[in-house]
């Protein structure tokens, strides 16, 4: 069974201050879906940053792919990064950039050619059903549009894992259940999900999903789950 | 890839930062720097002509001179000076001056006296010497014409012109140094506007670094940005400094003076100061990139 992320005994520290994370120990499997739960100030988007290689853990093993990321030599880094896409907390779309610009700029990063990149970015705002605000600012969008456009620019490359912080945090119920929806369509085109909530009754919502929780900077696996491979997994598995 | 989907692509990454200049009143900056660095090096630049030609001028040319009162005695030292010098080998040719050009000359200095006659007027006679070590030369030629007569001297030019070459030397010298330290101080200002525009677009950076873009993509953004403002900064000083440059040539062309005269541009000359807005481009450009690189490697 081969593990798509591994995180063995990781501990992070900023500063002085004690550890954040400590001895944080788990396996995400290819094609899985993860809710991360805790407290708020527990250590859930501290965690995420060491997955999508923004920050580097204090100590500890963090596999991703099947390789060592810590030990990396950092102009290896932007090839994983792209592997990986991500929806912040705060969306961070780039204000001065129009939804088209912002959605397409993982294709761009890659140096996928314009003519492909125009066809993927058209297709993938109808799939967030704002085809007709494609030139618009973000400034000129509401919360859930911006969350759309985010969503959209972390999933058009195709990452092998989405990563989400607190994706439902400033949405209502009913967009907080669209937005699983989309996610869980990903979910089934072979994409790892892992979403950091503190919303415990959207993670029932997702049929199969696997829960983590964090307490403190520790890690804790209420479900067991993480010890066994995903149903998902399990089900394309020869 | 076509050539329109190359352009497209150029398009969207350019529009990655926002229009307008990135760099602050750099530009501004740069003009100022670009017009006294083209000055300054204009300036160098004719100097070196004039101390050059001024100095190739001098370097083999003696003068010899028959201090005789008695008209007979002077023409006949002048002949026989004349006849002694043709058969030095270190004589390349020799021109008596004709007393009639001298007094000519000298009217306007000593008045109607000096044509009388009644004044005695040295008898010159200009040397241009073969190539090689003036100093020995005019030590053997002064040798030779003490035998004739103690009244005859001999005078290389370089010795009473030599401080004013040295004087043109120095400022050429000054003007050089000038233009150094106008591109330190013009890579210190790409440095510190690049860390500013830097600073200014960090959240549009933080996303690309975290979508996988390399440093060198991102530093490609601002090095182009301020490139182009150092490009426009800098053809902005060059031309007004190449309008300064035309008026004051103008000016001392209509000086007269073959000194004064002697400060030129050569084609070469023309060619350096040309370069010199494009230098400061490739400056800015390079200071841009290591400095935005920098700040990225700082980044995980
Ligand atoms: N960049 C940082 N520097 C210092 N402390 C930080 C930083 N980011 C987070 N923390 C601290 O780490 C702890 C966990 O924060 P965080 O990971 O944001 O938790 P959560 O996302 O679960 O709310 C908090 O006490 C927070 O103050
Ligand atoms: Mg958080």
């Amino acid at each position: 069974m081969s593990a798509i992320v591994q995180f063995e005994n990781v501990g992070l520290r900023y500063g002085l201050d004690s550890e954040t994370l400590s001895d944080v120990s788990f396996s995400l499997h290819g094609g899985g879906f993860y809710f991360l739960t805790g407290a708020s100030g527990a250590g859930k988007t501290s965690l995420l940053k060491l997955l999508y290689l923004a920050q580097r853990p204090s100590r500890g093993v963090i596999r991703l792919f099947g390789e060592d990321v810590v030990t990396l030599p950092r102009n290896r880094l932007p090839g994983f990064r792209r592997r990986i896409g991500v929806v912040f907390q705060d969306f961070r779309l780039v204000p001065h950039l129009s939804a088209y610009d912002n959605i397409a700029l993982p294709l761009r990063v890659a140096g996928m050619v314009e003519a492909e990149t125009h066809a993927s970015v058209s297709e993938m705002l109808n799939w967030v059903g704002l085809g007709d605000r494609a030139d618009a600012r973000p400034a000129t969008l509401s919360g859930g549009e911006q969350q759309r456009v985010a969503i959209a620019r972390a999933v058009i490359a195709r990452p092998e894992i989405l990563v989400a912080d607190e994706p439902t945090g400033n949405v209502d119920a009913d967009m907080a259940r669209r937005l699983l929806t989309l996610f869980e369509a990903l979910n089934r085109l072979g994409t790892t999900i892992v979403v950091a909530t503190h919303d415990l009754p959207l993670i029932g919502q997702v049929e199969g999903a696997q829960m983590m929780r964090l307490d403190k900077g520790r890690l804790s696996d209420p479900t067991g789950s993480l010890r066994y491979p995903p149903r998902a997994q399990a089900a394309v598995a020869p | 890839m076509t050539g329109a989907d190359r352009r497209a692509a150029a398009a969207a990454r350019h529009r990655l930062l926002p229009e307008g200049r990135v760099a602050g009143p750099m530009p501004w900056v740069i003009a100022i720097m670009m017009f006294l660095t083209v000055l300054a090096a204009a300036a160098g630049l004719g100097l070196g002509t004039a101390v050059q030609s001024v100095g190739a001028e001098l370097a083999g040319r003696v003068t010899v001179q028959i201090v005789e009162a008695n008209a007979d005695r002077r023409e006949d030292y002048s002949g026989r000076a004349v006849r002694l010098l043709r058969k030095s080998p270190d004589v390349r040719t020799l021109h008596p001056v004709d007393p009639a050009v001298l007094a000519d000359q000298i009217r306007p200095w000593l008045g109607e006296e000096a044509v009388s006659g009644d004044l005695p007027i040295p008898a010159l006679i200009d040397v241009e010497l073969t190539p090689g070590s003036t100093q020995a030369k005019v030590a053997r030629l002064r040798a030779i014409l003490a035998t004739l007569s103690p009244s005859i001297r001999i005078e290389p030019h370089a010795a009473f012109l030599q401080p004013l070459g040295q004087l043109l030397a120095a400022l050429g010298g000054l003007a050089a140094g000038i233009v150094l330290l106008m591109a330190v101080a013009t890579a210190a200002i790409v440095v510190l506007a690049a860390r500013a525009a830097h600073d200014s677009h960090r959240g549009t950076i933080d996303v690309l670094h975290l979508m996988g873009a390399t440093d060198v993509q991102i530093a490609r953004l601002f090095q182009r940005r301020i490139g182009l403002d150092a490009l426009f900064g800098g053809l902005l000083g060059f031309t007004v400094a190449l309008l300064v440059i035309l008026l004051l040539g103008a000016r001392l062309t209509a000086t007269g003076s073959d000194l004064v005269g002697a400060i030129r541009l050569s084609w070469i000359g023309w060619l350096v100061l040309a370069a010199l807005p494009l230098g400061g481009v490739l400056l800015a450009t390079l200071a841009a990139r290591w400095t935005v690189l920098r700040s990225l490697g700082r980044l995980l």
